[in-house]
């Protein structure tokens, strides 16, 4: 058996790299080309699809097959791809703007089929491209050139939609930590179905330190969660610290204080169908909270472009009708002969 | 015995009309299906209301089935209705200027009461005179009450009794036209095999209608209309719309790729979605998507994978897709898009045909946007330019847009099948030779590139919707863009080396006048201009299936008559087209928007207003 064993150089184009320097892109470039390095799958096979916005540049910057569309119709079209050769491996490149706007529909359905692509999705909270306008996910209140008194609506969470529309697969790392988004993408890669993943994204331009607050290395170990599916959800300096749940919902709790104890705090499990937990952890904010990171949700199920694959396999080991000279002479049919009939001249030789 | 009154016709034309749920198009489509058998040749004519049940007796609510056979070779669905059958007083008032004067009104008697005229917005109680239908031949049955009778046995409701009221007007015409009933038995049977009340109930009415015919024959005339002769070969009936989903399954059979629909459905182009998903057991994969971009990416993301990739849609469904069409121009992968034309603009008229999306398909995109078109003319000739179309798509590495219309789309005709060798090859351009691969290396005579898709070890590169080198690679180097534009554009011109030239039929060397048609008028025009030349009139006709490119010897063609008229379904498209194209002719026009087909009468009449000036 080949074995494909590829360094992350061998998924780097010639293209020269234009994102502005300090964005965050080159490191979730970075981790992804590492990811695919050790997947173990030939290097013709992987295709990289992006939308609109800066980091939808990625396929360029790719050695691999890519194609750059349009703005939020990646999904749809890595979705085409996958149908039409499941054995690709598919990558979806998009971001807030990309994914949760102009291409909210086409996300939701392809969550909703489970259809096998990997997606990751850039969510830096603003439009850079563009040069600043607000996205579906900027906070509240948010001042952006296009609400210079602060935006009036609320912002989708990635990680609730995706749920919403029955997502069997949501992940969240931030751009910085590459080898935890590498972590994380290789449990993306390895799942079954939509795998989507939030990296929160820093855009040094537009919307320079949006999730310090959380991201900065330095609050790391107080403020985000690292969840592993079968360990106790425990985060803080100390790791002293962990969730626990309360009839008031989730609930931050220090091991040792007011009778709490390591056997008191939640062991994550992925892999349960019940949403409940799940969208609970998605929801976990700062300051209240630490932010939940890693693999949220890992859920088996059926994956659309097997059970289309599988579907015509069936159909076709009972078939009458296997091939087109047997279908245009199949059921109601009557022949012309005799008396009435003339000689019958082709199609194509009356029309050249 | 009385004596029976035989008509003995060349060709004669008959409209099933009644409330939207009346099974009104069933009717239509046995009858249709079984004079095909018999012999006839036959055109197929489905109006129906967009409302899938309007309210019940209004004149908004008919739907009607219209089809005309003959002893020859028929290309229309008739302009009048020698013979309507009315299941109610609105089907009357809808049909009666669509009726052939001297013709015969079949209705059921049972429903001409004073609730139904007041439905039908009569003002009497006499719906024949206010329509004037005064001198026609009306035949008053009561098919309500005979099918309760005959039903009586059954115990069934009142509804499903009332269901079967079609298979009675059914039998009745099968009667006069002496056809057998055999083909329709065993559609019955086979439709509803798993309820036998169902089938005994139809069978009983059926016969119950025919055998009204025999023994009212006093009253009730009997046709005569002779077999056709034609080709000789296999026939079956088909619709436009099925017959476009099999060229595509032949088209990739031929040409070795999987085909890939991606498609929302939208009248009246949903059947060929429904034709393709039915086909599994070709291998044939559809994809419905949650709307129209989705239909179109879908597709392209399957072309840049290798598959033979199309998505299927309506007026509105195209204005959705032309951002995407925009990609797969940009990208240059091979892609077909249908459009099966209906009344626009907006929603319009969903259930009706119009030709009125021509310039949006040739001009309708940012940026210079040049696309192949190819447009279909006759419900079965679907099947032969959804062919050329994935021919030309997967050849030249370009999108087709693929004009039908509704008319086209639902009407059917009997067809002689073709067998597979009959169709040309189709020799995708896939990349052989990956050292020297390149995205956008170009064949200098076609200017089309290579395929390459993700799976095909050395070939990997990225293409994409901004302007490229020839690696694929981003460039906004004027000139490289400047080039490009006029590239793709030259690249859409050449596909005219595939294209056929046009014919002449009528006078090969040139006459008074010239009619000049595309797409789905072809039926009415070449009658009209058949009518026209019996008289003697130098008329001749020039029907295009090839819009851009358009054929080489178009201008050719032109010069040789002393008038040009363009007649199309909308306010003038082709002939604005052709005006840009060939400055150097007059173009007389006829055109119409009624989300009707022509009458071949509205079109022999403009003939003459210009062969008399």
């Amino acid at each position: 058996m080949t074995e494909y064993i590829y360094t992350a150089k061998d998924f780097k184009s010639s293209s020269e790299v234009r994102w502005c320097p300090g964005c965050g892109d080159y490191a979730i470039m970075n981790a992804v080309q590492r990811t695919m390095a050790e997947m173990g799958v030939p290097h013709e096979e992987f295709a990289v699809i992006s939308g609109i916005g800066c980091s939808s540049r990625f396929p360029y910057y790719m050695s691999t097959f890519g194609f750059h569309s349009i703005h939020g119709r990646a999904t749809a079209i890595a979705t085409g791809v996958k149908s039409a050769n499941p054995k690709l491996n598919v990558w979806v490149i998009t971001g807030d703007g990309d994914a949760m706007a102009i291409g909210g529909n086409h996300f939701i359905h392809m969550v909703r089929r489970n259809i096998d692509l990997n997606v990751i999705i850039f969510n830096n909270k603003i439009y850079g491209l563009t040069k600043g306008q607000y996205s579906p996910t900027t906070d509240r209140g948010f001042i952006t050139k296009t609400s210079p008194f602060g935006t009036i609506e609320d912002p989708f969470l990635p990680g609730q939609l995706a749920l919403g529309a029955r997502g069997t697969f949501f992940a969240r790392a931030v751009d910085s930590n590459v080898k935890h988004t590498q972590e994380v993408l290789k449990d993306a890669a390895a799942h079954k179905g939509t795998s989507v993943v939030e990296v929160l994204q820093n855009c040094v331009i537009f919307n320079d330190g949006i999730h310090d607050a959380i991201a900065d290395p330095k609050f790391r170990a107080e403020r985000q969660l690292f969840l592993k599916h079968g360990e106790p959800m425990i985060f803080g300096e100390e790791n002293d610290k962990g969730i626990i749940w309360t009839k008031e919902g989730l609930k931050v709790a220090k091991i040792g204080e007011n009778g709490i104890t390591k056997d008191d705090i939640l062991v994550h499990n992925a892999k349960t169908p019940d949403l409940s937990i799940h969208m609970a952890l998605i929801n976990m904010a700062f300051p209240d909270f630490p932010v939940a990171m890693g693999v949220i949700r890992s859920v088996d199920t059926l994956v659309y472009d097997q059970e289309m694959e599988r579907q015509i396999k069936d159909v076709q080991a009972k078939r009458k009708v296997t091939c087109m000279d047997e279908l245009l002479n199949s059921g109601n049919i009557w022949k012309v002969e005799g008396e009435r009939a003339t000689e019958s001249v082709s199609f194509f030789k009356k029309n050249t | 015995m009385k004596d029976t009154k035989v008509i003995e016709l060349e060709e004669v034309t008959i409209r099933f009309s009644g409330d939207s749920g009346d099974g009104m198009q069933l009717t239509g489509t046995l009858f249709s299906d079984a004079t095909a058998l018999y012999g006839n040749d036959i055109s197929t004519f489905p109006d129906y209301p967009s409302e899938i049940r309007a309210p019940q007796g209004t004149v908004g609510g008919v739907s009607g089935f219209q089809v005309q056979l003959g002893d020859k070779r028929i290309t229309t669905p008739g302009d009048y209705a020698h013979v309507l059958i009315a299941m109610n007083p609105a089907a009357v008032k809808a049909n009666a200027s669509f009726m052939d004067p001297g013709g015969t009104i079949i209705f059921d008697v049972d429903s001409f009461n004073e609730k139904n005229f007041e439905k039908a917005n009569f003002k009497t109680n006499d719906p024949f005179k206010e329509c004037n239908l005064e001198d026609y031949t009306k035949i008053a049955v009561p098919i309500t009450s005979l099918t309760k009778e005959s039903l009586a046995e059954f115990a069934l409701d009142n509804k499903s009794v009332l269901r079967s009221k079609n298979m009675f007007a059914l039998g009745l015409v099968c009667w006069m036209f002496g056809r057998p009933l055999d083909y329709i038995e065993n559609f019955i049977k086979t439709k509803f095999a798993k309820n036998s009340t169902v089938v005994q109930a139809n069978l009983k009415v059926l016969h119950a209608g025919y055998n009204y015919g025999m023994n009212m024959q006093h009253e009730t005339p009997q046709y005569l209309v002779h077999p056709a002769t034609i080709e000789k070969g296999t026939y079956r009936n088909i619709s436009g719309n099925k017959a476009t989903a099999w060229g595509f399954i032949a088209a990739a059979e031929k040409s070795g790729r999987e085909l890939f629909c991606g498609s929302y459905p939208i009248t009246p182009a949903t059947d060929i979605l429904q034709a393709l998903a039915e086909r599994k057991d070709l291998g044939v994969k559809t994809f419905q998507a949650e709307d129209e971009i989705a239909g179109i990416c879908t597709a392209i993301g399957a072309a840049f994978a290798g598959d033979l990739a199309i998505t299927t849609t309506s007026g509105p469904g195209f204005a959705l897709k032309s951002e995407a069409l925009g990609l797969a121009v940009m990208a240059e992968l091979p892609l077909v898009v249908v459009n099966v034309q209906r009344g626009g603009p907006s929603t319009g008229l969903p259930t009706k045909t119009e030709q009125s999306d021509l310039l949006q398909t040739l001009y309708g995109r940012n940026g210079e946007s040049p696309v192949v078109v190819v447009a279909a003319s006759t419900p079965s000739d679907c099947f032969y330019y959804a062919y050329i179309s994935a021919k030309i798509a997967l050849e030249r590495m370009v999108p087709v847009v693929l004009l039908t219309d509704g008319f086209l789309g639902n009407g059917s005709e009997p067809w002689r099948v073709p067998s597979m060798d009959e169709l040309p090859p189709i020799v995708p351009r896939i990349a052989k030779n990956a050292a020297t691969f390149k995205a956008y290396k170009r064949d200098e005579n076609i200017l089309a590139r290579e395929w390459a898709f993700p799976g095909m070890d050395g070939f990997q590169h990225r293409i994409g919707g901004l302007e490229k080198n020839q690696e694929g690679g981003v460039s906004h180097d004027p000139q490289t863009h400047q080039k490009n534009c006029e590239t793709r554009a030259a690249k859409v011109e050449r596909v005219v080396d595939l294209v056929p030239d046009i014919e002449i039929f009528g006078d090969p060397d040139g006459g008074d006048l010239l009619v000049v048609g595309w797409g789905g008028t072809y039926g009415h025009t070449i009658s009209a201009v058949r009518e026209a030349r019996e008289q003697g009139k130098s008329v001749s006709l020039a029907h295009f299936n090839f819009i851009k490119p358009l054929p080489k010897n178009t201008a050719e063609v032109f010069s040789k008559f002393k008038k040009i008229v363009v007649c199309e379904l909308n306010l003038g498209q082709f002939v604005s087209y052709l005006r840009d194209k060939m400055p150097e002719f007059t173009y007389h026009q006829e055109n119409k928007v009624q989300g009707l087909p022509f009458t071949v009468l509205e079109l022999t009449e403009k003939f003459d207003e210009l062969l008399e000036k």
